[in-house]
């Protein structure tokens, strides 16, 4: 081997190596500011009184701080957070049972044209909903007026919980599918062996393993629930709107200032951004699961 | 082959999204398409069959140019900005930095946000007010002497500036899969090449980079789709205007304000197969690829 040409080069490189890690971590630190501009736009504005509007003071750390923009913010979005609550958890739950279900027969309890199942089922992945839309909004007005329940499917949350499960549906299956392909096929076959059925099978073996893709799924769908617009704006009225509607409205306003604006956006983006510091590697799988399938 | 009995379990168990999978996706596209097909431009009439006569007539109408033109950029700019950026994030990184989980966390981030609500900063950043009047950007460019902008109110590059925040909202994603990607490359396949007497440079073009094409593929395909439908941020920023237009506002305006569902549908149709016509040959391809061992 070349083991003194190689002990050579990598003296010479330590010196280069040192310098190329300062010019990276140079590089990488002026990303870090110019990504946490926003931020601390949001948050410097958030906490200006309105007398301090001037555009002259712009980027200025208030003179006074103040809750008041917040305060304010909070009433006006209130109602709107709380129908994204009630859209989001039963609905992230929902699309957990169903994802688990299928994910577990689709990599355990496999059928003829499991995969052509699959891969129909992925394209629903990547659809854009525009394309289902119109459909969609006629159904759920169909569905008020059949079930008498007016307001309910159209232009209520459980309508909008509906949608999200049902287009939750592919990657939800895919999240599941892929971790349950990690489960040894042993463990399915001993318990196969002792005459447990598949739901038992599923029931004492493979739930009681599932809490990492459990909780992808419910981090991945609660905060596409919680963030979605499209859906929203199609699909509920004044009385469901959640928080994003209420937000775009209230920004919408020419009337708002911008404090109050910036508060609401802050306030909007908290549960969402709590998830992603507390389970920010849970929430890192479901990422990449949307991206390298298998 | 197995019994019918071992299998008939678990499809009746997926049954129930079957069905919803098949309903809510298959047949509601179909549904869109048949109505993009027929002449119900308002929302009393039963609406007769009228073939593709939708789809072609909406080339003459002056603002579709406009809306595809402008989603043609903000693609460009938008696919290519977070591609590079993500790429030399993760470049950046790859062998392994101090602090690197800070960085991740900070450059990730964005993506737990809504567009609606980086929307509204994004909107003061990039506020078109100059000299006197200008707050965001302008007034930083202002001090620091860089010439200040139109942003997305510039008539020929408009969309360009679009592009910014979701660049900044999608690039930490990008970075993440390359990083992946790069650490997905053996250590002793690059050890050979060294060996072989390739430079570091050389290391990168003829063995990581080679080994990043999926990731690329993967990376172009996510932010391909997300760009061709593109709506929260849109609304957002600068609401329905024209000088931002995009199909999917187009489609928005054509349900809410012009009560016209055949012509919505026309445009849902489009938006649809502008992503279809990547996204299925991505599909089976990488379907395939995993059957093989």
């Amino acid at each position: 081997m070349t083991a003194v040409a190689h002990h050579r080069r990598s003296a010479a490189g330590a010196g280069r190596r040192r310098l190329s890690t300062t010019v990276r971590l140079v590089l990488l630190i002026a990303f870090v500011v110019i990504f946490l501009i926003p931020i601390y736009v949001l948050l410097v504005t958030s906490f200006k009184p309105l007398t301090e509007a001037d555009p002259g003071q712009a980027w200025n750390l208030p003179q006074t701080w103040t809750f008041e923009a917040w305060q304010v913010a909070w009433e006006k979005l209130a109602p709107g957070l709380w129908n994204s609550v009630l859209l989001a958890v039963p609905g992230s739950l929902l699309s957990c049972v169903l994802g688990s279900m299928n994910g577990y027969v689709l990599s355990k309890w496999r059928f003829p044209g499991a995969d052509v199942l699959f891969t129909l089922f992925l394209f629903g992945m990547f659809i854009p909903y525009q394309g289902v839309m119109i459909p969609l909004v006629q159904l759920l007005v169909n569905l008020n007026e059949v079930t008498g329940l007016q307001g309910v499917f159209y232009g209520g949350i459980p309508g909008l919980t509906l949608a999200h499960v049902v287009y939750g549906i592919p990657i939800c299956t895919l999240i599941f599918r892929n971790y349950y392909v990690t489960v040894p096929d042993e463990l399915i076959e001993a318990s196969r062996v002792d005459g447990a059925g598949m739901l038992r099978t599923y029931w004492s073996v493979v739930l009681p393993v599932s809490a990492p893709a459990i909780a992808v799924v419910i981090i991945w769908q609660f905060t596409s629930m919680w963030n979605d617009f499209l859906f929203a704006v199609f699909l509920t009225g004044p009385t469901s709107w959640p928080t994003t509607v209420m937000l775009n409205n209230i920004a919408g306003a020419q009337a708002t200032p911008y404090s109050q604006q910036m508060a609401a956006a802050i306030l909007a983006s908290v549960p969402t951004m709590l998830i992603y510091v507390l389970l920010g590697r849970f929430f890192m799988r479901g990422l990449m699961a949307g991206a390298l399938k298998g | 082959m197995r019994r019918a009995r071992t299998w008939l379990p678990g499809l009746l168990l997926v049954t129930p999204s079957i069905i919803a999978i098949g309903v809510f996706v298959y047949g509601m596209l179909g549904w869109n398409f048949r109505l993009a097909m027929t002449d119900k431009h308002d929302e009393v009439s039963e609406g007769n069959f009228v073939g593709l006569k939708n789809f072609v007539d909406i080339w003459d109408q002056p603002r579709w140019h406009i809306s595809v033109s402008h989603a043609i950029m903000f693609t460009v700019v938008f696919v290519l900005g977070a591609l590079a950026l993500g790429w030399l994030l993760a470049f950046l990184m790859e062998k392994g930095i101090r602090g690197e989980g800070t960085f991740r966390a900070i450059y990730l981030f964005p993506m737990a946000i809504s567009f609606v609500a980086t929307g509204i900063v994004w909107r003061w950043l990039m506020n078109s007010g100059m000299e006197q009047r200008a707050v965001g950007l302008n007034r930083l460019f202002d001090w620091i002497g860089l010439p200040q902008w139109q942003w997305f109110r510039d008539p020929d590059w408009g969309m360009a500036a679009m592009a910014l925040p979701a660049i900044w909202q999608m690039s930490g994603y990008i970075m993440a899969l390359f990083l992946a990607g790069f650490r997905g490359v053996p250590e002793e396949l690059r050890e050979a090449a060294r060996v072989d007497g390739c430079t570091e440079w050389g290391v990168y073009r003829y063995v990581v980079l080679p080994m990043l094409r999926p990731v690329t593929l993967s990376a172009l395909i996510i932010l391909g789709h997300i760009s061709l439908k593109v709506f929260d941020l849109i609304v957002a920023v600068s609401g329905k205007q024209i000088i931002t237009d995009v199909p999917a506002v187009f489609m928005w305006v054509a349900v809410f304000d012009s009560h016209d569902p055949a012509k919505g549908a026309t445009i849902a149709s489009y938006i649809v197969l502008s992503v279809a016509v990547f996204v299925i040959p991505y599909l089976i391809w990488s379907v395939r690829k995993e059957r093989r061992p």
